[in-house]
């Protein structure tokens, strides 16, 4: 494995995100629109057991959401780097393909947990009442998650060349994940073919840790779905499984 | 020992051969010229050189190492300059070469220095700062150059490096082109379709349909077509080629008034046929054959210069083949 190659890609990452203000602006506006419009509005229409507020339930979701869109976001870049010829100057490198998958999936985690961690500074906002133990917890749970979503961005990116496919990915992949993975209503309340669909999805796991994380003691429907522990070796499993196999198919040309 | 060795080197995607049987070897320090019309194999035999694709046979070697079994090795001792661009438009010009060094695992206590090497030595020092998408084209290409130094290679790939380029920003380009062996130590393999491009190499291979069909120093392959040419126009014909055979033994043949005689050093014997014949010549013109003549010769064709749709086809039967695989 190659460190200097692994650093770099970060560092490259880090610095167009820094350069790209509407990248940044989008990111945070997108999570304080679904808190403040879609969860203010519902909140009228649902009131979820235990006290908790239709925004409050969604916080976790919502941070799962952040973290889904900037990972993936990160990771399709290859595809525009496929379309602009730099990903060759990268093929072509003396680095193996494993530190290539590493060191992009680490890019999209770190601008990614940087996203989570901004939203996740409106807990108060949202009359929540967060310790410091629970914040270094759902910040563990957010680079995980980041993590395992980045790579899965780089196994779909592996797919396509060039970047009308973003459409596709966004519609058809991203879209269905968000509203199958628990976000916007618990798992356990929907009918069964759903609830399938939303196992399969990483981002389920993830978001059901940091719901562990965030609302530690709640009982009834609103609770999370599966135990911390069986929610982190999911996304860590899948994590390792997301690399190896990414790592393979770029080496697959002819 | 040669710095690049080809032994029997075959790739086929399929039904389509696209490089079928070629040997060659590059000495170290000189520009070696890939030539050869569009579709010929000259981007397949990079790829494989560059260890980005496999041969279906036969063997590759660059500084001692084999390309199909130490494909890290051979990388490190290599730069390549593709045909379309492969920089960062997003990043600066000097980010682009910094993130190149450690990319290639250049110490970090060197990248500095070599990174402002490379780009004093391409003329964009000035312009480090800038973005790479402010950068014009003939910029962008001598940018890419310059990260092809960076990790100091034995052998520097330049696939096409001059086209798309205005006249101006070509001729500059290789102005560096050719310093390079010298100031950087370093063996240049390059591609072109610009014939008139190879004269500066050392040694030229001539490809057509995958197979090499000539190799050479531009000189050598410029004799098979003959030398060079003398053409002038006298006062008296009969007289002057009397004289012309007295002088060099020569008999020039006369062709529409005017008088040509073919010799192996043209311009050497100029201004002995001016002493020789004095004022009766009235104009005196030099034509030398060009390496695109000796591809004429060969194949009974001209160069194509852009058969674009030609292209297109093998890279859609190579895009199937790799889907199919």
């Amino acid at each position: 494995m190659e460190f200097n190659a692994i650093y770099v890609l970060v560092a490259r990452e880090f610095k167009k995100f820094i350069r790209e203000r509407s990248r940044l602006v989008s990111a945070i506006a997108r999570p304080l629109i679904w808190l403040f419009l879609v969860g203010a509005g519902m909140s009228r229409l649902v009131s979820p057991a235990g006290g908790m507020s239709y925004t409050q339930f969604i916080f976790p979701g919502i941070l799962g959401m952040t973290i889904l869109f900037s990972s993936i976001f990160s990771s399709i870049s290859i595809i525009w780097d496929k379309e602009f010829g730099f990903f060759r100057e990268i093929l072509a490198a003396p680095v193996s393909r494993l530190s290539i998958v590493i060191g992009k999936g680490l890019s999209g985690t770190v601008v990614s947990t940087i996203q989570a961690v901004i939203v996740l500074l409106l807990f108060p906002v949202l009359g929540l009442n967060l310790g410091l133990l629970q914040i270094i917890e759902v910040l563990i749970i957010a680079i995980a998650l980041s993590f395992c979503i980045s790579t899965f961005g780089i196994l779909l990116a592996t797919f396509y060349d060039s970047y009308e496919s973003f459409s596709v990915i966004m519609n058809f992949i991203v879209m269905p994940m968000f509203f199958l993975s628990g976000a916007m209503y618990p798992v356990k309340l929907l009918p069964k073919p759903l609830a399938i669909a939303t196992k399969l999805n990483p981002l389920t796991y993830g978001i059901d840790a940091l719901k562990n994380a965030i609302f530690p003691v709640e009982e009834g429907p609103m609770s999370a779905d599966f135990s911390l522990a069986t929610d982190m070796a999911v996304i860590l499993i899948l994590s390792i499984a997301f690399v190896v196999i990414a790592a393979r198919l770029f080496e697959r040309k002819k | 020992m040669p710095i690049i060795k080809v032994e029997n080197l075959v790739k086929s995607y399929g039904n389509l051969t696209a490089v079928d049987g070629i040997s060659f070897e590059v000495e170290e320090g000189t520009i070696f010229g890939f030539l050869g019309p569009n579709g010929a194999g000259k981007t397949t035999t990079i790829n494989v050189l560059c260890t980005l694709i496999s041969a279906t046979s036969g063997k590759a070697f660059i500084d001692g190492f084999d390309c199909a079994k130490e494909p890290s090795k051979v990388r490190k001792s290599i730069g390549i300059v593709f045909q379309d661009t492969t920089l960062d438009k997003d990043l600066t010009a000097y980010e682009n070469l910094v993130f190149h060094a450690y990319l290639y695992g250049v110490k970090k206590s060197e990248i500095k220095t070599r990174v402002h090497d490379a780009l004093n030595f391409v003329e964009l020092y000035e312009r480090k700062d800038d973005l790479v998408k402010k950068y014009s084209g003939g910029m962008k290409r001598r940018l890419e150059v310059a990260r092809g130094l960076i990790h100091r290679p034995r052998v520097l790939f330049l696939d096409e490096p001059t086209l798309g380029l205005d006249p101006q920003s070509r001729a500059n380009l290789w102005g560096f082109i050719t310093e390079m062996p010298k100031k950087h130590n370093v063996t240049i393999f390059m591609t072109t379709h610009y014939m008139e491009e190879a004269e500066v190499c050392d040694k030229i291979a001539i490809i057509d349909n995958g197979k090499i069909i000539v190799e050479g120093s531009p000189e050598e392959l410029k004799k098979t077509v003959g030398g060079d040419v003398v053409s002038l126009r006298t006062r008296d014909n009969n007289w002057s080629r009397q004289e012309i055979k007295k002088m060099f033994g020569i008999d020039a043949e006369e062709k529409d008034g005017e008088l040509y005689l073919t010799t192996g050093k043209g311009d050497a014997c100029i201004p002995e046929l001016i002493r020789g014949l004095g004022d009766m010549v009235l104009s005196v013109k030099l034509q030398r054959p060009t390496i695109n003549d000796v591809f004429l010769k060969l194949t009974g064709k001209a160069i194509r210069v852009e058969d674009v749709s030609g292209m297109s086809n093998i890279k859609e039967e190579v895009r199937a083949y790799r889907r199919r695989h």
